[in-house]
Formats: structure tokens, sequence, C-alpha cells
């Protein structure tokens, strides 16, 4: 996260979308992070994992939409 | 003690979260070969590995193999003592309520539920293994 510059915007994909789930012991950080970048996660591995209370501010995409960012951003993975 | 003739306590740890990996799915295929012999077999959940036995996922949109199912019927293969981190569900924002059954009690039908423990009782159900199979 240290290395978001305050225009880039972060996309929760696998087992990256725990970190959207509401009242973790590390929520507060995705909060703190929503306070200046755009935080999207995937639908289709929230509802494989079943997370239904996710942090309020966390954008909801799918696979059009994951393609979507994709070609708006300069993508960088970190696997 | 002769410990050939003993039954083996065997314990198969879950530490991974179940999607973004096989451990999970490896570990319940250990499980279920070793419930299929003559042993005592319990299985915890801890860290990340109490995600496995949450309820309503649906891994439909990415087809991988739907093997949650299976927690649901441990029970089915005498896989009866399973236990839960009470810290890593707390930890995690996960309800006792939220978690999975894992079968149906043979005589009464009602269902059965994971038993959710503290580190010294897991502690102390480990110090009784013979073999701990971690993933």
């Amino acid at each position: 996260m240290g290395y978001l510059g305050s225009e880039d915007i972060v996309l929760l994909i696998e087992d990256g979308v725990y970190a959207a789930a509401a009242g973790t012991v590390k929520s507060g950080l995705i909060e703190k992070l929503l306070e200046q970048n755009e935080v999207y996660a995937l639908q289709a591995d929230i509802k494989a994992r079943g997370l239904e209370q996710l942090i309020k501010k966390v954008k909801i995409t799918d696979y059009e939409g994951f393609v979507d960012l994709i070609e708006q951003h300069t993508p960088q993975s970190w696997l | 003690m002769n410990e050939s003739s003993e039954v083996r306590n065997v314990m198969v740890v879950v530490r991974k979260a179940p999607h973004g990996t096989i451990y999970v799915q490896e570990a319940l295929e250990v499980m279920l070969i070793v419930a299929a012999y003559s042993m005592n077999i319990s299985v915890v959940f801890l860290d990340d590995g109490v995600y496995a036995l949450k309820k309503g996922q649906d891994t439909s949109e990415l087809g991988s193999k739907p093997f949650m199912s299976a927690f649901r019927a441990l029970v089915d293969w005498e896989i009866e003592h399973v236990y839960v981190d009470r810290d890593a569900l707390k930890n995690r924002g996960i309800n006792e309520n939220e978690l999975t059954e894992i079968g149906e009690d043979e005589n009464t039908g009602e269902p059965v539920h994971p038993q959710v423990l503290s580190h010294k009782e897991i502690y102390k159900l480990m110090q009784e293994q013979h073999t701990i199979l971690s993933f």
C-alpha cells in the first residue's frame, strides 16, 4: 500500500478479496486506503469465498469491469 | 507400550484459505484417506484455514471443483472431531453461526457443528496426537 500514488486504484482478486471483508483486524488498513484511493473487488472471487459483509466503500466489479480497469490504467500485478 | 497395536491419533491442520491455492483441497483428500483407515482422526482449522468452513461459498463462477460440499458431510466419513480456532474467527470477523455444519447426527438427524476452541485447548489436543499433518 505504501507504493500507491493518489491516482492509483486497487483491484482485489482471488484471495486478495478477503481484504475487502468488514470487521476483521485488518479492515482498518483498507478503510484508510479508501480515504485516498479507489478499491475494487472481483465479484466472482467474493462469491466463491462466501463473503457478505464488505467494507462499504469497496466497489464490486465483474470480469468485464476487470478488463475495463486494465484498459483504463497501467496494471501492475502483485501476485 | 506396544505402539504398533495402538490406534493412531492423526490430526489434520488446515491453515490456508480455500480457493487461491490447492492446500485445502489437498487437506480434504488426506482427511478422507486417513478416515478410511482405523485411526482416530481430528481436523483443526487455524489462521486463514477457518475461511474454509464459512457458509455460502459458491465457486460456480470460478470454474474450479466445488469441493466445499464435502465439508458439510464430514460426519458421513466418520470425521466428527472438527475444531476451529476461536481467535482466528474473531480476527476475521466471522461469527460461529456463519460456519457450515459438518453433517447430521446419525440418530437424531440434528446438524453437527464444528467445535470452537481456544489456543490452549487446541494445544492440548495436539499433545495427544501421534501424527500432525499441516496444510
